[in-house]
């Protein structure tokens, strides 16, 4: 079963990107529905991380404090790489003294 | 230096950075009851962090296939915006089968270097821009994978939280540009925490849940704050 869902996954995601590269050559003019894709990532990514991360790990603090260090890196723009190993010893560091 | 090697230049920091992010895919999916075989399957077909991950909750507590095509198509709705965005960038020229190519990797990474990039596109800049991503992307996964069976508890804790740092660091600098994706944001937060919250939406699983913030706050978004071509529209 659980081939069937990779497998749904990747055809699903595939079409996703291979349509608009294929079939579709004109640009979009409709200025909302360009809005909306334009919004699409970041209300979908906080809605995954929100509230889910608070229970990612062994307990809601050291959750926080990984979130809280995440969102300070972000806020100076640091990389996608950096700002995710940082929240993760920010959570290690936390659980090794308070868990 | 041919339109190949010049691709394989610019997908280091890519395939650098993939590396380390499926790493803790990797970790989650062995975490969550999958197979190494699996985990390594899916990120060698999706290349994709945000579905992947979703995906992966969903093959979890077994939802329908239905539940899973609607979460793809949703998360991944972006990925037509930027396939779209980029074949005006592809050379006339460029056949039907290479363009089948080159969708397979189009993700937020590849797009943005590939639209950085101060020529046209083609095949082999782009083969060789995608392969070390797939590359890295695969490895990483099942590298974590393994790893994750290896290192201690408390590691694999700490990088489950890896990938939602990413998914921080991909938001908030926009957000704090951009007041209309702030407040997109904001409206996606709120709501995702009332349907976990609110025990009468209990019934609503997490992939659905993810939808309908994912519309509602966009839709709210795109009616609020239509964007023109280049500034944003306050209102």
């Amino acid at each position: 079963m659980i081939y069937v869902y990779i497998l749904v996954m990747a055809v699903v995601t595939y079409l996703i990107r291979a349509v608009p590269l294929t079939v579709f050559q004109k640009k979009i003019e409709n200025k909302y529905i360009k809005s909306f894709l334009y919004y699409v990532p970041y209300a979908c990514l906080t809605a995954m991380t929100f509230p889910a991360i608070l229970y990612a790990t062994n307990g809601v603090w050291s959750a926080v404090a990984g979130l809280v260090v995440a969102i300070a890196l972000s806020l100076f723009n640091r990389s996608l790489t950096t700002v995710a190993l940082a929240a993760s010893v920010t959570v290690f560091i936390v659980e090794w003294f308070f868990y | 230096m041919s339109e190949f090697k010049c691709g394989l230049k610019d997908s280091i920091p890519i395939a650098l950075g993939y590396l380390s992010v499926s790493f803790s895919f990797g970790i989650l999916a062995i975490k969550e009851g999958l197979n190494v075989i699996q985990a390594g399957l899916t990120s060698l077909t999706n290349v994709t962090s945000a579905g992947q991950f979703a995906g992966l909750g969903i093959m979890v507590a077994g939802g329908t296939i239905l539940e899973m095509i609607l979460t793809q198509f949703i998360i991944n709705l972006r990925y037509a915006l930027m396939s779209l965005s980029m074949s005006q960038k592809l050379s006339e020229k460029t056949k039907f089968w290479h363009r089948l190519v080159i969708a397979f990797t189009q993700t937020d990474e590849v797009f943005a270097v590939a639209m950085a990039h101060n020529k046209s596109l083609t095949l082999k800049y782009m083969l060789g821009l995608q392969l070390p991503s797939i590359a890295g992307w695969t490895i990483g996964t099942v590298a974590g994978a393994i790893a994750g069976n290896l290192l201690p508890a408390s590691v694999c804790t700490a990088l489950g939280i890896a990938l939602y740092g990413m998914f921080v660091a991909i938001v908030v600098p926009q957000a704090k540009k951009s007041r209309p994706v702030m407040i997109v944001v904001l409206i996606a937060l709120v709501l995702s925490c009332i349907i976990y919250y609110v025990p009468e939406f209990s019934f609503v699983s997490s992939g659905i849940s993810i939808i309908i913030c994912t519309i509602a706050a966009s839709a709210v978004g795109a009616w609020l704050f239509p964007r023109d071509e280049k500034e944003q529209v306050e209102e």
